[in-house]
């Protein structure tokens, strides 16, 4: 959410604590490290993790290694950042520490996240966040991308409804925070594990597009199966954490209805 | 019959629309990207995509026009004739997207709407929220998805590029493929292809902070001029007048926010330290506006950011005696900011902590966008007018149509290939198009456009020309095993470091990184001059051999960024060392290009491109020449943006 806390005074020159959740690789121990860093004004998580890098040194003297992170535009917009910052999944890149540690002595506690499996340290592998977007067939299916004119029209209110769902950059904070999304290292049980709401929302997305509707019945056949919206247990706590403000339970609504309704079209055409 | 395959390094803009476009054509893709595609730089793009449309036509505008815009922004820098074929094809590429669900913003009557920015009088600019570069790269992501499905795409995500595999010499030499290494495994391994295609971006964090994401450093590009490609015009770089300075990177604020009437100014007074809503509007000095009555907030990013910098530095006048001016929309209605621009004033707001729609917003300007890149070659079009035109009027007649092909030939091989047969360029990475000048929202089209018409040529290369009769399946191993054995010393060579223990800031890769990019920006970026450059070629040279000692503090054999990063450094020192050269022997100022010393442009001697090639035998690797441009279009005019004095 966007809300902004007011802002206490930052204390100048202050050094704050930043301890961190570290794995060698994936299914390696996890240990903590914690380092003392004096932040820049203005500094971001970011700008943190770069300063222990080029002096990678922990409170108790001992040289460590650079911490390993995702990191991509760092304006929040390309998602790759996201980690569990004091308890709270986020983008890091927009986590500005004068917000979170103004004074002298604050602590910062950095995690990866849980629900996708550690490749080293804060960095997790979300394919299966694509993974999800090729079983729903979250796309347009254009005949090419020959010249043959413009695409459906539609009203500056239908834009601006799928506007905001087309924001989703797949950062994973909605299924980070799902009671329902779990851990699952096996990719091939991906098809029937929990979509969860990003699914959902970009489901909306496409099957609210023209063009994208012919592809409806498809992914309406997805979403009723194993794993779809009836194992949502709308616990909300998707909408809470989404840094785009994107109405994921208004998704889960509008596709729990647009199943029912394809439940009972298929009933009453006889098909299964 | 043989398996063709195509190799395309990037999954940005312009490489995902060149994988859709082969893949379509029936040609297997490897995409290669050091992060999954739909996280690729191109999200950062925020304004919008120029192209002519029907209300521009009827009040006179032209693709034609949009050709003379692009070229006068640039500066005359650029070749002309594939800059006519991209204005040209601009509408066509509105249509695809759109029809490829981009959520383009709509007009009352359910329309795309359109929007002012900078370098043109006319609403040409199609954009989705002020987040249009992310919304164009998930609708080619989610092409490219589509085929990956059909398994026409193969994607290689978190695999970084290392090197071009090249059989033969001089003139014979040809691309058969790249070495790459999983960023995970550390697995370095060799792919075969009958074509390369680099669409890796631009190289903007060798000068540190930039609005460029931490995975343009430019690497990539180096790594193929190291190769033996050559890189064209690397001193062009824009800087872009309006962004957030920050610790970390400096947080682009899109032209579109002067687009939708942001207005810039300083107060009159030096020093006055009023709120900006207590200082009345006859105490602001609205430079843009008065110095350019024409264009005003929409003059060109290289003049508006040399404005805003003399009116800093040299002048003094920044908000509170700092590097900085307002950029102001607080005059506009909040509800239509945040339909037109919700993206960006979301960004100052979570980064500033302040409401743009309330508080006019801080900025100064920071590096950009690399209009130089990878020299590529294209076979011209129909289009060879007798005598180059003056400045287009809007509303007059276009000396030439739309047809395909007047500026470009369609399909034929060399478009957009380097000077290596097989190993193209796309997108920002090429130096073709935008001159010495880039405009605002040019960028997503010169990458789309790269993608979909010389696509064509890929496939048509791969399927007639040498590879046809000499697929790279057929090749013996050995060249390709031999550079798996270059790169795999090289990274052995810097893994082994770590063994030494920190050597101290000296040898510290972060600390090198550090002051290369201090230096480029404080050097080589809004204003340079030949002594200051030669002192930057110095600086730089000493940091290229502290590199040569330089220590990794994690030897791991597992995800290490250390050595991905360090590897990438030395790659960046070299290109720094081109765009330094380049912009000492530029004895003239154009475009983004602005030397104290020469402050005039001067078209008898340098109205050309400057072409590096690297030389690894030579004393000096760098080997610097000019090579001549197709200007037989438009002819050279002062580029003054009506500016008045005073």
């Amino acid at each position: 959410m966007t809300t902004h806390a007011p802002r206490s005074k930052p204390v100048a020159g202050r050094k704050i604590r930043v301890t961190i959740k570290r794995a060698e690789g994936p299914g390696k121990p996890f240990r903590w490290e914690t380092f003392e860093v004096a932040p820049e004004p203005g500094g971001n998580i970011i700008s943190l993790l770069q300063k222990i890098a080029a002096d990678p040194v922990t409170v108790e003297g001992r040289r460590s290694t650079p911490v390993v992170w995702d990191s991509g535009c760092l304006e929040e917009v390309c998602g790759a950042c996201t980690m569990v910052i004091n308890g709270r999944v986020r983008q890091s890149c927009s986590c500005l520490v004068d917000d979170i540690a103004p004074n002298p002595g604050d602590e910062i506690s950095l995690e990866p996240m849980t629900k996708f499996p550690v490749v080293r340290d804060l960095w997790v592998d979300r394919a299966r966040l694509f993974d999800t977007l090729k079983r729903l067939k979250a796309w347009v299916p254009i005949d090419g991308t020959y010249a043959l004119g413009p695409g459906p029209t539609e009203t500056a209110g239908q834009q601006a409804v799928r506007y905001v769902l087309s924001t989703c950059m797949s950062c994973g904070c909605c299924l980070e925070a799902c009671p329902q999304f779990n851990l699952e290292t096996d990719e091939t049980r991906w098809d029937k594990s929990f979509i969860g709401a990003q699914g959902f929302s970009q489901a909306r997305l496409f099957n609210d597009h023209a063009t994208g509707a012919q592809l409806k019945s498809d992914r309406l056949g997805v979403l009723s199966a194993q794993g779809g919206i009836a194992d949502c247990g709308n616990a909300q706590n998707c909408v809470k954490v989404c840094p785009k403000d994107i109405p994921l339970t208004e998704s889960i609504g509008a596709i729990g209805r647009a199943v029912t309704l394809h439940a009972i079209a298929k009933w009453f055409s006889g098909r299964s | 019959m043989a398996q063709h395959r195509v190799i395309v390094v990037g999954g940005g803009l312009a490489g995902l629309a060149a994988s859709v476009r082969i893949a379509e054509a029936g040609l297997p893709v490897d995409l290669f990207s050091m992060v999954p595609v739909k996280r690729s730089h191109s999200v950062c793009a925020q304004g919008g995509i120029n192209a002519c449309n029907d209300v521009a036509r009827q009040q006179g505008y032209s693709e034609y026009q949009h050709f003379d815009e692009t070229i006068y922004g640039g500066d005359f820098l650029a070749d002309q004739p594939p800059v006519l074929e991209m204005t040209n094809w601009a509408p066509k590429i509105i249509d695809l997207l759109d029809r490829m669900g981009v959520p383009f913003n709509r007009s009352p009557e359910g329309r795309r709407d359109l929007r002012l920015f900078g370098g043109s009088l006319f609403k040409r600019t199609h954009f989705a929220g002020a987040t249009t570069g992310q919304q164009l790269l998930y609708a080619l992501d989610e092409q490219t998805r589509r085929y990956e499905v059909e398994g026409k795409v193969n994607k290689y995500e978190f695999w970084e590029f290392l090197w071009p595999v090249i059989t033969g010499e001089g003139d014979a030499r040809r691309c058969v493929g790249i070495v790459a290494q999983d960023l995970r495994t550390m697995q370095i391994r060799a792919f075969r292809a009958d074509a390369v295609i680099m669409a890796t971006g631009g190289c903007g964090l060798v000068f540190g902070k930039s609005t460029n994401s931490i995975i343009c450093t430019g690497g990539a590009a180096s790594r193929c001029y190291q190769a033996g490609a050559w890189y064209a015009n690397p001193e062009m770089i824009q800087v872009h007048p309006t962004a957030i300075p920050g610790a970390d990177k400096c947080r682009l604020m899109s032209e579109s926010a002067r687009g939708e009437g942001g207005r810039v100014w300083v107060p009159r007074k030096k020093g006055d330290t009023r709120a900006p809503r207590d200082i009345p509007d006859a105490e602001r000095y609205y430079f843009l506006e008065e110095r350019y009555p024409k264009y005003g907030n929409l003059v060109t990013r290289d003049i508006a950011t040399r404005e805003i910098f003399s009116i800093c530095v040299d002048d003094a006048m920044g908000v509170g005696g700092e590097n900085v001016v307002y950029l102001d929309l607080t005059h506009k209605d909040p509800d239509y900011l945040t339909r037109k621009l919700g993206g960006i004033l979301e960004i100052y707001e979570k980064f500033v902590g302040e409401d743009p729609r309330k508080v006019p917003m801080k900025i100064f300007p920071a590096v950009h966008y690399s209009m130089g890149g990878l020299w590529t070659t294209y076979a011209r079009g129909a289009f060879r007018p007798g005598a180059p035109a003056g400045e287009h009027k809007s509303g007059s007649l276009p000396p030439v149509g739309t047809a395909l092909g007047v500026g470009m030939r369609y399909g034929a091989h060399e478009n957009m290939r380097t000077n290596i047969t097989g190993l193209y360029a796309f997108g920002e990475v090429n130096f073709a198009f935008h001159g010495a000048n880039r405009l605002g929202a040019n960028a997503l089209l010169s990458c789309l456009f790269d993608g979909l018409f010389s696509g064509v040529s890929v496939v048509n290369y791969v399927r007639e020309g040498e590879p046809a009769a000499k697929p790279a399946e057929s090749l013996p191993a050995e060249v390709f095993d031999a550079c798996v054995r270059q790169e795999t010393a090289k990274a052995d060579r810097l893994l082994a470091t770590a063994a030494q223990g920190p050597g101290g800031p000296e040898t510290n890769p972060y600390v090198i990184a550090r002051e290369m990019g201090e230096e480029m920006t404080a050097a080589s970026t809004v204003v340079k001059s030949g002594p200051r450059l030669e002192q930057a070629a110095a600086k730089i040279a000493s940091l290229r051999e502290r590199f040569s000692r330089v220590r990794l503090e994690d030897a791991a054999a597992w995800s290490n960024q250390s050595l991905s990063f360090t590897r990438a450094l030395g790659d960046m020192l070299i290109l720094a060392q081109i765009i330094i050269r380049a912009g000492a022997m530029r004895k003239e100022s154009r475009g983004a290009h602005y030397r104290v010393d020469y402050p005039d442009r001067n078209d008898a001697e340098f109205m050309k491109t400057t072409c590096a090639a690297y030389d690894p035998g030579a004393a000096d690797p760098h080997q610097i020449t000019y090579r001549p441009i197709d200007a037989d279009l438009v002819a050279p005019r002062a580029r003054t943006y009506g500016k008045v004095d005073g």
